[in-house]
């Protein structure tokens, strides 16, 4: 055996414990003393923060000096997604630090940390600080930056897989470029839960720009992190929950499984039920109190509750008082709270990946078996959870492809540079692709963004007087002055939350009815300015566990009451995450309803189900798309079942009408989940099919994704929101800040008005283009549309039926549920109208 | 061009009647006096846009002046006024005109060929007074009607005003739709901003109240024609 190198003072302290210092522990030592960095992929439970910090814990307790009397620069950076769980590390950290007497100061740093601690760590930094990305790149922004980081050892970032499918990752990606420039000697460790591509997540670490660092002759593969795995972890105990009943063919309420979970609650220390949604939370968490006659410390956590409530329920968590918290993506990440013995996750899993990290929330032990439940909420969703069975049985991942860098976030960047000091355009260009995300940015795209920065960007040069940043006779370019340095600081990060409300509790006022009384009442949460607007009053909808009654708006509150005992909530739903279908479990549901011979291991309601389809119409191939044109109550339905997602259907659906309406059959709706979409038309579809051979092929032509979606996407809602969030993160508009009253009319211009002017005067700006890179992959998903279509050419199989078959029911079972097609806008102010003529006629 | 294609659909009207004067409500948010053959466009806000930059160093497509000539233009097309009354806050602040590009200059003299043009004084553009032709008033009286920027509380027999950005909003079924749109309660009316960057403010806002103490009906913009919507049916935003 090799000698440890694990100090002697550590292996004591290991074994104080019990412990013995696991392998990839060692391994991950090991490399990142060797001047390496290191991508740590493991499972929950496996002691990873640890290991991440075992290096800087190993060479700050080697330090000679003693540390005393002389300051000493910052030593070791760690990022975390949430403020929380750096504050939870830095706990965790007092342990070792505390249990093996090292002098190693640890602090936090978010924006909850005071201006005078602010600037002390600047002055004087702790040995090893643990912040977020955000602040990060204001560290870096900061005049005093080259000096704090000068020191830097060594970078660790946890639960990188989370960070980089979004744009703070590009954003943290650009902060590594600048990290790696200030201290080259840095090594970095991403930790990992178990991705599909980790050697993206390798490329993420290092630079991929040889130029930048040692160059090496001829094409060379990219530069990759070293990685270190830790095999096996035990395989999880997980079923589909059998409630011996026949399941409903809509809704994801799952409403018949909650005595069966209620139950498992009762069997069990704690329970973590994850659902998809805020309104399903809700819901869920009211469903099992109606059922707790045990009274059992019940507890909701999701993303609209008021901070401080979910602080409580995650301290409540920790202290194990609690049995059971319904919860969204929200805990998804994170924190080691307290003993869960079983997850249970409600409603579809919608990804492979998602369902594994969910899973390992439970028994944090990496080689005892997770335990955990899924439960569909309907009929279709089992076809969801067998897949989502066979994939964790074989530990298959379907984690996102990595990122190409957004253009929006490297303006802000680029500011951000700026700020710091004079920046050389060549050297910053060298620096930004030696990140993974921006590896491929042409120098002309790098000068459009400089450009955007200094005046705006326009083909007009109408800025050029008031530039924000100036170009010196050294070819520097530098931030004009110190408004701008603090609009930089006041604009920071990517992470653009729709305008959220408080909603208050108030009392009505007896004396006059309908009248609420305004203040006083307590605040239970936010909910987005979007939902609130669409709400009348007396409107009831579920919120913080409670069926609430819409009072009304007052200035920047929604005003509520406690609905009475026994209402049922009226409005469906208020916006909160929603995963679509991943690619990767669309692809298996379509194996599994293409072979019968895999039937026998769906439950039985299902395959009777399957069968009924073959028999009424046809049942798709593994790569084929089914389309059925019926007719129904005097309207003519085309339905088709591409499994790829509700957002890449909902694009799908606006792109058909168009055509459809093109094509004269006058269609008038249409709805879509995740596996299809159902359009009703006027005119007789099916008539027309059979009439013109190829009418279906041509109809979903690959040609849909050209003029049709340019001109859709002009007009899209869903398109104005995008191109808002870029033009809040590229600078073009000052962020909202939550509480800031809203500001006159003369002061603010709605972003939809931007929008409108700048795509018809210079459509190819670069915050249109960053829109568009959002929507390929975002709200609209593109990209997948335009997979499918490839994958379906000349494989469309066409069922003119004369009623509607079991397959096409689910879609069917949607309609009423989603918004009709077209913006429509004329039809709801004549419709307003005609309330005025009705007013004068009677 | 998208913007020629929208506006050539089928423009309806609104016609009503004031102070024995008849006007027609455009759906393009201007005013038509068919027996003056006048038309009256409201807070025009040129240089809005570059407003911005001037003043907080935020860049927004310096398009708006442009775009709203544009549309002004399409519209002067079709109806072919002999005068033309910008009500006022034709441009965003004292300074516009200064930095108005060249060819948004030539536009408007463009426009203003062989018509009588009137710029009304807005709190805005109260002391542009020249480089950009036309005449300048405080108020116009064209019949029994009195054209001027703001409003004036209490008796307004007969007023044409603009200043207040007027917008409706109407939720059906659980989807709202917000639309510049005219004020009108038989006595005197209110305009809705043309400009391509100007906000509205909701009619349903206190400063309506005293304008308006006998209730009124908006007249909102739709993409094809002008909605006639009743109180009752104006949400607040």
């Amino acid at each position: 055996m090799t000698a440890s190198p694990l100090p002697s003072r550590f292996s004591a302290w290991f074994a104080a414990r019990g412990w013995s210092p696991r392998p990839h522990q060692l391994e991950l030592l090991a490399t990142v003393r060797a001047g390496r960095s290191a991508l740590l992929v493991a499972p929950t439970g496996a002691g990873k923060t640890l290991a991440g910090f075992l290096p800087s814990l190993v060479e700050l307790s080697e330090r000679t000096d003693g540390g005393r009397g002389k300051a000493r620069g910052l030593h070791t950076l760690y990022i975390s997604p949430l403020k929380a769980l750096a504050v939870d590390i830095a706990r965790n950290l007092d342990a070792p630090i505390a249990g093996m007497n090292l002098a190693v100061t640890v602090e936090t740093r978010t924006g909850d940390t005071p201006a005078h601690k602010r600037a002390r760590q600047i002055q004087r930094p702790p040995d090893i600080l643990l912040t977020t990305p955000e602040q990060l790149s204001l560290l870096l922004a900061h005049r005093e930056a080259e000096g704090f980081f000068a020191g830097l050892r060594t970078v660790v970032l946890d639960e990188l897989h989370a960070l980089v499918t979004s744009k703070r990752g590009d954003l943290l990606s650009l902060a590594l470029a600048r990290v790696r420039r200030l201290a080259p000697e840095a090594r970095t460790i991403g930790l990992s839960a178990t991705v599909r591509q980790p050697d993206e997540l390798r490329k993420y670490l290092v630079s991929q720009n040889p130029s930048a660092s040692a160059k090496s002759g001829g094409i060379s593969a990219p530069p990759m992190a070293d990685l270190v795995v830790v095999k096996g972890g035990a395989k999880p105990d997980l079923h589909m929950l059998d409630i011996g009943r026949t399941l409903p063919l809509s809704g994801h309420t799952a409403r018949h499984a909650m005595p069966a979970i209620y139950d498992l609650i009762r069997g069990h220390r704690m329970v973590l039920v994850f659902v998809n949604t805020r309104l399903q939370a809700e819901y869920t968490f009211q469903e099992l109190w109606r059922l707790n006659d045990d009274t059992l410390p019940i507890a909701l956590h999701h993303g609209s509750l008021d901070a401080s409530q979910r602080r409580r329920v995650e301290a409540a968590m920790a202290a194990g008082q609690l049995r059971a918290i319904v919860c969204t993506a929200t805990l998804d990440l994170g924190i080691d709270w307290g003993d869960v013995d079983l997850v249970i996750n409600v409603g579809a899993p919608k990804g492979a990946s998602r369902i594994m990290q969910r899973i390992g929330r439970a028994n944090h032990r990496m080689d005892e078996p997770s335990k955990a439940y899924l439960v569909p909420g309907n009929c279709f969703e089992m076809l969801e959870c067998r897949a989502a069975l066979d994939a964790v049985e074989e530990a298959a991942q379907d984690t996102p492809d990595a990122r190409l860098g957004a253009p929006d976030v490297l303006a802000q960047h680029v500011l951000g540079m700026a700020c710091a000091d004079a920046f050389d355009p060549l050297g910053l260009y060298e620096e930004i692709i030696s990140a993974a995300p921006y590896a491929s940015l042409s120098w002309e795209d790098f000068e459009a963004v400089v450009d955007y920065v200094a005046t705006g960007g326009y083909a007009l040069r109408a800025y050029e007087r008031f530039a924000k940043i100036l170009r010196g006779a050294d070819g520097r370019w530098r931030v004009r002055d110190a408004r701008v340095a603090q609009q930089y600081r006041m604009n920071i990060g990517t992470i653009i939350e729709a305008t959220h409300i408080k909603v208050r509790l108030t009392r009505m006022l007896r004396s006059k009815p309908g009248t609420a009384i305004p203040r006083g009442g307590r605040v239970l949460g936010e909910v987005e300015e979007d939902f609130a607007e669409t709400l009348t009053v007396g409107d009831t909808f579920l919120f913080a566990g409670e069926v609430l009654r819409f009072e009304g708006l007052s200035e920047d509150e929604c005003l509520v009451t406690r609905a009475g005992p026994g209402t049922d909530p009226a409005i469906p739903s208020y916006a909160g995450a929603k995963f679509p279908l991943s690619t990767f479990l669309a692809a298996r549901v379509r194996a599994i309803i293409a072979d019968p011979f895999e039937w026998d291991r769906l439950p039985r309601q299902l395959s009777d189900y399957l069968a009924q389809q073959r028999r009424h119409s046809a049942l798709p191939g593994e790569r084929d798309l089914l389309v059925e044109t019926f007719a129904r109550a005097g309207r003519h339905y085309l339905t088709a079942f591409p499994f790829e997602g509700r957002l890449a259907h909902q694009t799908l659906g606006m792109l058909l009408t168009r055509r459809l309406e093109r094509a004269r059959l006058r269609p008038l709706g249409f709805a879509a989940n995740d596996y299809g979409i159902a359009i009703w038309c006027t005119k007789d579809v099916s008539e027309r099919a059979a009439l013109s051979p190829g009418f279906m092929e041509a109809l979903f032509d690959e040609d849909m994704l050209g003029d049709d979606l340019e001109a859709w996407l002009d007009e899209s809602a869903m398109m104005k929101r995008t191109f808002r969030q870029c033009a809040v993160i590229a600078g073009l508009i000052e962020r909202r800040f939550p509480g800031q009253k809203k500001t006159g009319r003369q002061v603010t211009i709605s972003t939809d008005l931007i929008y409108d002017v700048l795509r018809r005067h210079q459509p190819d700006h670069l915050l249109l283009r960053a829109a568009r890179q959002d929507a390929a992959t975002g709200l609209l998903d593109v990209t997948r549309l335009g997979m499918m279509l490839r994958r379906i050419r000349g494989r469309i199989t066409h069922r003119a039926l004369d009623r509607v078959s079991p397959l096409s029911v689910s879609v069917m079972l949607e309609i009423g549920r989603e918004r009709v097609y077209g913006e429509g806008a004329d039809e709801i102010l004549a419709e307003a109208e005609a309330e005025l003529l009705q007013e004068a006629l009677g | 061009m998208a913007l020629g294609q929208r506006l050539e659909k089928t423009v309806k009207g609104t016609d009503l009647e004031l102070a024995g004067e008849a006007l027609s409500l455009d759906r393009t948010g201007v005013l038509w006096l068919p027996e003056h053959r006048t038309l009256v466009v409201s807070d025009l806000h040129l240089e809005k846009g570059s407003s911005f930059a001037a003043r907080s160093g935020q860049f927004l497509p310096p398009y708006d002046t442009r775009e709203t000539l544009a549309c002004l233009h399409e519209v002067m097309q079709r109806l072919d006024p002999a005068c033309v009354v910008a009500l006022g806050d034709s441009f965003h602040d004292a300074r516009g005109p200064e930095r108005m590009e060249p060819g948004d200059r030539a536009m408007i003299a463009a426009l203003q060929e062989g018509r009588d043009w009137v710029w009304i004084a807005g709190n805005h553009d109260a002391a542009v007074s020249d480089g950009v032709g036309g005449r300048y008033c405080e108020t116009v009286s064209l019949g029994g009607l009195t054209l001027r920027h703001e409003p004036l509380a209490g008796v307004g027999e007969g007023e044409i005003a603009g200043h207040l950005h007027p917008c409706g909003k109407v939720t059906m079924r659980g989807r709202s739709v917000r639309r510049r749109c005219f004020v009108a309660d038989g006595h005197r009316l209110v305009m809705p901003a043309f400009g391509a960057y100007t906000g509205g403010l909701n009619v349903r806002d206190a400063a309506f109240e005293p304008l308006f103490p006998k209730g009124f009906t908006a007249y909102l913009l739709g993409d094809g024609r002008v909605f006639a919507i009743g109180r009752t049916m104006l949400g607040r935003d």
